[in-house]
């Protein structure tokens, strides 16, 4: 083992590995296009985009409402349960039950809880708060590691794991990284919120798929503009002066309820026991189970991994490619905020969503979903490594923009740039896992299967696989991140 | 300030409202089989026709998916559903007691078209034809009667194998109005559809016949039915089911039948369902293996 991490700390290596592994999984990918004419349906999804069209303004605002107070009760409270974790986060057993809890996508959470508490605000505040706790502890737990350990020793004060010694020294360092990233959460769970609506619950992503599904691309037009809307207009409301009402009012036009009974509960936990167990198999079909369950652990399992390393390579390449747009190195001015804006209009949209109308257009195949993990991922990343490209200085030797590109940015940043792969990579495992919910044969598709037939023992077996692969990839790429002296942030 | 206050006070009003809905409230969904639209449409009349009827407020609330339904009706959020054969047997084994009290007439002798698009050049024929195999097939929902359930018994039946590997690839669109979709434009180039919904989307004038035709007709089988939950009386009152079970079997108003499309109502029971559960656990969708 320590050979092979030895040998991966050269970058052009690892580079070289991820590349030939994601070109084998290409050959052995499902990527045709099997619409005959996607030219009809593009033609009138550009029309519809252009006549946006809200028939029932109720229905909307309902729905506005919805998306909003899921997202912003499920961050506030996450951000409050993410810091308690990060608090102490340097113990292992806060770390693997961050790492858990965020390894399980909104989606698979949203999919328990509807079972559990019916289709309710509990179940979508929870959906959101457990895996978005789960990313921020991770993130504040790093974010309180890496201040300056200075004025935390300067002050000698008898107990130093004291609560005032923590809020004097320590958090006021981290805080403004901490609140900025959290600003960064509310997009994502925004984002989030609207595709939870895609699997039944009330927020605008229910009525995007109904309009979708129907092909009423101007009702969808006018939805996906709301979603950007909400998205952009955060930096003029979610401020710290306007939480203090925006909180309160957000529990008090949507308060938290739910649809449960002892009962149902009771025999909801009772399925989800393995059927074997449950009802005492015998050994022989009890080996039948395991045998039908297994084909599905590994063709879910392998799909997830083959799509998975497709998209994670290509997003770093339309990352690289993309940061250009936003990067004062190739253009400034004007063409700069375009680009900046393409970014982030781009980064916007859920991979969900991408995803859903990629196959209308494309037919089901794997292809929709790697454009889809590729375009939403690559954004994110080329819009932050295009922001970092800012603080590099300019080459010495001036050259053309390919010569710039080639032998000056990408090598000045590449190492900034693994790193935000990297740090994407289960990121892109856990989405890929999901996306197999609308047909491809990743993880998702038996867990849709599962809960379909009311198999919630198979579901939660096949969610902890998910969930593992994405841990897996959590862990190997902190280790690689380590050995190489990447920082992300 | 005043912005603010402003919205407050109206975000507080929404607050309210949603407060003042919180009485005990009949409610039902259905399987979302096909086009949403046309579901609002058909089950807001009826939710109109059995508030009239009964003298309570009878909501109707679209779900996104076959098992949101049956979670729906678990939960009690749903008191009363329009089920398929097959969601409908899941249904009533989650839900001790419930029971199915009334069918479409022509959910006695319901059948699945398999459809193809033009370009396969596969005739109709009285059984299902050979030529099928080797060709890219869809599915409705996963949790469909006509669109999963029976297509998949007779692909078994014929091919003696499971469709993954009778099939070049097989999808689930999710709905029978998305399955003629997707195989008018060719996506697929086989798939199994709800006959009602074909034969009105034909009538209709959405289909392209050019592109897509029917291929083979399956057996009758039982199909949708409305089933109630069992405590719906200690919910509502004594006799409410039979009132319920009346209003359903008496609706005559020809847009809400046209709408479904059926003739009219006829009483059912649980055991009319009895051969699509043995047909759902002869192919293993609800196998004890």
């Amino acid at each position: 083992m320590t050979g092979f991490w030895g040998q991966a700390r050269s970058l052009r290596k690892l580079t070289f590995w991820f590349a030939a592994i994601a070109a084998a999984c290409l050959a052995f990918a499902d990527i045709d296009i099997t619409t005959r004419s996607p030219g009809h349906e593009l033609w009138r999804m550009a029309t519809g985009l252009v006549t946006p069209r809200i028939d029932d303004p109720q229905q909307w605002l309902d729905a506005v409402i919805t998306t909003l107070t899921f997202s912003l009760q499920g961050v506030v409270l996450a951000a409050a349960l993410g810091f308690v974790l990060a608090v102490f986060y340097r113990r292992a057993w806060v770390r693997i039950l961050a790492a858990a809890l965020r390894s399980v996508h909104e989606v698979f959470w949203a999919l328990i809880f509807i079972q559990v508490f019916g289709i309710s605000t509990l179940a979508g505040v929870l959906a959101i708060l457990l895996p978005f706790s789960g990313t921020l502890a991770k993130v504040y737990g790093e974010q309180l590691e890496e201040i300056d350990p200075a004025p935390a020793r300067a002050v000698q004060s008898g107990d130093r794991q004291s609560v005032s010694h923590f809020f004097y020294t320590r958090l006021p360092l981290a805080l403004y990284a901490m609140r900025h990233y959290t600003a960064y959460r509310m997009e994502c769970a925004i984002r989030s919120s609207v595709v939870l609506g895609f699997i039944g619950l009330p927020t605008l992503g229910f009525h995007l798929e109904t309009a979708l599904r129907t092909g009423d691309y101007g009702a969808a037009s006018a939805l996906l503009f709301t979603l950007l809307a909400l998205v952009y207009s955060l930096r003029f409301w979610f401020r710290a002066g306007l939480l203090w009402l925006l909180v309160p009012a957000a529990f008090i036009v949507r308060p938290i309820s739910a649809n449960w009974s002892a009962a149902n509960l009771a025999q909801f936990l009772r399925d989800c026991i393995p059927a074997p167990l449950r009802h005492d198999w015998p050994l022989e079909k009890t080996g039948r189970w395991l045998a039908w369950l297994g084909e599905q652990v590994a063709s879910g399992a392998w799909n997830t991994a083959l799509l998975a390393q497709i998209a994670l390579v290509l997003t770093g390449l339309f990352a690289l490619l993309a940061s250009t747009l936003n990067s004062s190195h190739f253009v400034s001015g004007m063409a700069r905020r375009t680009g900046d804006g393409f970014l982030l209009v781009l980064r916007s949209l859920p991979e969900y969503l991408l995803n859903f109308v990629g196959l209308i257009i494309l037919g089901p195949s794997m292809l929709p979903a790697i454009i889809a993990l590729t375009l939403h991922n690559g954004a994110i990343i080329g819009h932050l490594l295009g922001r970092h490209s800012d603080e590099i200085e300019p080459p010495a030797i001036p050259t053309g923009p390919l010569g710039r590109f080639a032998y000056h940015y990408v090598p000045t940043l590449y190492q900034r740039f693994l790193a935000y792969c990297f740090y994407r990579w289960e990121i892109i495992i856990r989405e890929t896992a999901m996306l197999g919910i609308l047909g491809i044969p990743t993880l998702g598709f038996y867990i849709d299967s599962a809960f379909q037939f009311l198999r919630f023992d198979v579901a939660l077996i096949l969610i902890g696989v998910s969930a593992g692969m994405t841990m897996g990839a959590d862990f190997i790429s902190q280790r690689l991140r380590r050995n190489l002296r990447m920082e992300a942030f | 300030m005043r912005y603010l206050t402003a919205l407050l006070a109206l975000l507080v009003s929404f607050g309210g409202h949603a407060a003042d809905t919180q009485r005990p409230q009949f409610t039902f969904t259905a399987i979302p089989d096909q086009n949403e639209a046309e579901l609002v449409r058909r089950f807001q009349q009826v939710a109109d026709y059995l508030s009239g009827e009964l003298g309570v407020e009878v909501r109707y609330i679209p779900v996104k998916s076959y098992p949101a339904a049956i979670t729906a009706f678990r939960n009690n959020q749903v008191q009363l559903a329009w089920f398929g054969g097959l969601s409908g047997v899941q249904a009533r084994r989650a839900v001790p007691g419930s029971e199915a009290i009334a069918q479409g007439y022509e959910d006695q002798f319901f059948k699945s078209y398999f459809i193809a698009h033009g370009s396969t050049g596969i005739e109709p024929a009285d059984t299902l034809p050979q030529a099928v195999a080797g060709r890219t097939f869809t599915f409705g929902s996963k949790g469909s009667t006509s669109g999963r359930l029976m297509p998949e018994f007779h692909i078994r039946e014929t091919f003696g194998e499971s469709p993954g590997e009778v099939f070049s690839r097989v999808g689930f669109s999710g709905d029978h109005s998305r399955t003629i979709a997707l195989v008018q434009s060719g996506a697929f180039e086989v798939g199994a559809v709800n006959y009602a919904v074909w034969d009105k989307a034909v009538a209709s004038g959405e289909v392209d016949t050019d592109q897509v035709s029917v291929i083979w007709t399956t057996p009758e089988y039982a199909d949708y039915q409305w089933t109630v939950r069992g405590d719906i009386d200690a919910q509502f009152g004594d006799g409410f089911k039979k009132k319920l079970t009346a209003a359903l079997l008496a609706i005559d108003d020809r847009a809400i039948l046209d709408s479904f499309p059926r003739s009219k109502f006829v009483p059912a029971d649980n055991d009319d369902y009895r051969a699509i559960q043995q047909t759902a656990e002869s192919i293993g969708l609800l196998s004890d293996f």
